[in-house]
């Protein structure tokens, strides 16, 4: 069976995501960018770094007080990011937000991220959802821009 | 107790959210409906009957307020939006014009953000200090802390009554004893205490207090600023406009009536008044010491039971009040708070308004309970049932 079908098999991924986060922890190290990303309607609220070296994403790592979506969330967008170079990187990222907003998207592209596809139908939790979505993507604008 | 009396309880759910308002008993909404069904009409202006009635039923609420904070005079109670509102034209009106660069305020770190942003932004303006009572290990706020903390450059001291976080009751009569003594100026926030315990204004020779009508069963949009009536006759306006001038004229001579009608600029919230009065009369009919008893005893039953279930920490076990603060181990607050829901217990998760104590606590976010009046017995055993389930948590909040 795969993940998308095996209910209890995704919340074991998403708990143990939650439980044991990857790359919590930020480092001291100006090559990294830095975002701190928080929503009005809820208290999650999370720091994440980013280091790109040519144009590979290298890095992300994270820090904060956040619920078991977000913070899941976070975890599982991060081991998804790293080693893609950025294009491939956005193209997740704009994937993940459809899926998030019940949008079109592509689930080979997302692989373990669908744990997250019928989120939808919990409106209150689809912002915990992308908030580590819009950090990342704010990083990589700033880093478009320099 | 008086559960018939509350539309909101006929839904199958535990309220346990009423540090961030309470619910509205029939009598108040129907006094409101009243107002807009039968006597609408502007105060202080009109000359026909409705308009005659409502400026009766306003004007009743002003005594009805000073009884129930025992001021000694109606002209001491201002009307407000609320206790944010309140807590502003404290600071805004009456410190900014007489504070100095270096003067120091003192609050603490549970103070809500309405009583600590005002006076950082103060500090910012003209340079005055504010800082912090020190909390004791339990995060309350002692006699002896604040005697502690107090040097010649301070000159207000600015506390609330009880904390809505930790709940606990500060002991306002001997603070206030120490202000007066120390010619400290002493200003109260009110919001968690009227409606819970009594207050007395002079007995504690507060100088200025804030509170908010929807926290005591009335409604949104209203609530009171009691200053001492010498202090008002020196605080500014920070609304001018109808209602509250004598007259003006084109050369710019104008004249302000007196407080409190000086700080009521424009249409009040007529309604609202007219719901917070009663409000009052409906506590009053309960009695306030019955209502401290009734949120004592749920409190102590709900310790209890709460310390019997190993992955509860609790964080204020010894305040007198109807506040607990809680959360699983290892669980964020907000994902017990949705699994709650899922339970219609409706309670509230985040750092309620006081960001600043989680220094103390070591932790920014809690989950909390508040009970009220119309809390009961079954209430807590049907929340402690929830507790006791939360091992399927992520179950139902993923
Ligand atoms: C202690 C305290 N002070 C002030 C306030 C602000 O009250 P309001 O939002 O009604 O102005 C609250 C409300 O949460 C409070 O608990």
């Amino acid at each position: 069976m795969n993940i998308v079908e095996d209910k209890e098999l995704r919340r074991e991924i998403i708990v143990d995501n939650y439980q044991h986060p990857m790359n919590r922890g930020l480092v001291e190290d100006s090559t990294y960018l830095k975002e701190n990303t928080n929503n009005e309607s809820c208290i999650d609220n999370l720091d994440m770094q980013l280091k790109v070296v040519n144009d590979k994403i290298e890095d992300i790592r994270f820090d904060g007080e956040a619920c078991a979506i977000s913070t899941s969330a976070t975890s599982i967008l991060i081991r998804s990011l790293i080693g893609k170079d950025v294009m491939t990187a956005r193209k997740i990222l704009q994937n993940y937000r459809n899926m998030i907003e019940e949008g079109e998207y592509d689930p080979e592209l997302l692989g373990e991220l669908v744990v997250y596809d019928e989120l939808s139908k919990q409106p209150n939790r689809i912002k915990c959802a992308l908030l580590p979505y819009q950090a990342i993507c704010k990083m990589l604008n700033r880093l478009d821009e320099s | 107790m008086n559960r018939e009396d509350f539309p909101m309880l006929r839904q199958d759910i535990v309220y346990f959210d009423n540090g961030a308002t309470t619910l509205k008993p029939q009598c108040v909404i129907d006094k409101m409906v009243d107002y807009y069904s039968n006597y609408t009409s502007n105060i202080h202006r009109g000359d026909y009957e409705a308009a005659i009635r409502t400026n009766k039923e306003y004007d009743g609420v002003r005594e009805l307020v000073r009884e129930f904070i025992k001021a000694q005079k109606e002209s001491e109670i201002v009307f407000t939006k609320g206790s944010t509102e309140a807590l502003n034209m404290i600071v805004f009106g009456y410190f900014k014009n007489i504070l100095k660069k270096g003067d120091e305020v003192l609050i603490d770190k549970a103070e809500h953000a309405s009583n600590v942003l005002p006076w950082l932004i103060l500090q910012e303006e003209i340079g005055i200090k504010v800082s912090c009572i020190s909390l004791d290990e339990n995060y309350e706020l002692t006699v002896s802390e604040v005697k502690k903390s107090i040097s010649d450059k301070t000159k207000v001291i600015a506390i609330s009554h009880v904390s809505n976080v930790v709940g606990d009751i500060r002991d306002v009569q001997s603070i206030g004893r120490i202000c007066q003594e120390k010619k400290i100026y002493f200003v109260v926030d009110a919001s968690q205490a009227v409606s819970h315990i009594p207050v007395n204004v002079v007995e504690s020779n507060i100088d200025f207090l804030a509170f908010s009508g929807h926290k005591m069963m009335g409604p949104t949009g209203v609530g009171v600023l009691y200053g001492k009536y010498d202090l008002l006759l020196k605080m500014k306006p920070l609304e001018y406009g109808g209602g509250m001038n004598q007259f003006f004229e084109e050369d710019g001579t104008y004249e302000l009536k007196l407080p409190p009608i000086r700080f009521e600029a424009g249409t009040p919230p007529i309604a609202e008044v007219i719901g917070l009065g009663e409000a009052i009369r409906y506590i009053n009919q309960i009695g306030v010491e019955k209502i401290h008893e009734h949120e004592m005893k749920l409190k102590k039953y709900l310790i209890q039971e709460m310390e019997k279930i190993e992955n509860v920490i609790l964080y204020n076990k010894t305040s007198e009040s109807g506040i607990v603060i809680f959360n699983l181990d290892r669980v964020f607050s907000q994902d017990t708070s949705i699994y709650l829901n899922h339970y219609h217990i409706y309670i509230r998760a985040g750092n309620h308004c006081t960001k600043m104590l989680k220094d103390d606590l070591k932790i920014k976010n809690t989950c909390r309970i508040s009970m009220y009046v119309y809390n009961t017995k079954e209430d807590v055993d049907r929340f402690i049932e929830a507790l006791k389930n939360s091992k399927d948590i992520f179950k139902i909040v993923i």
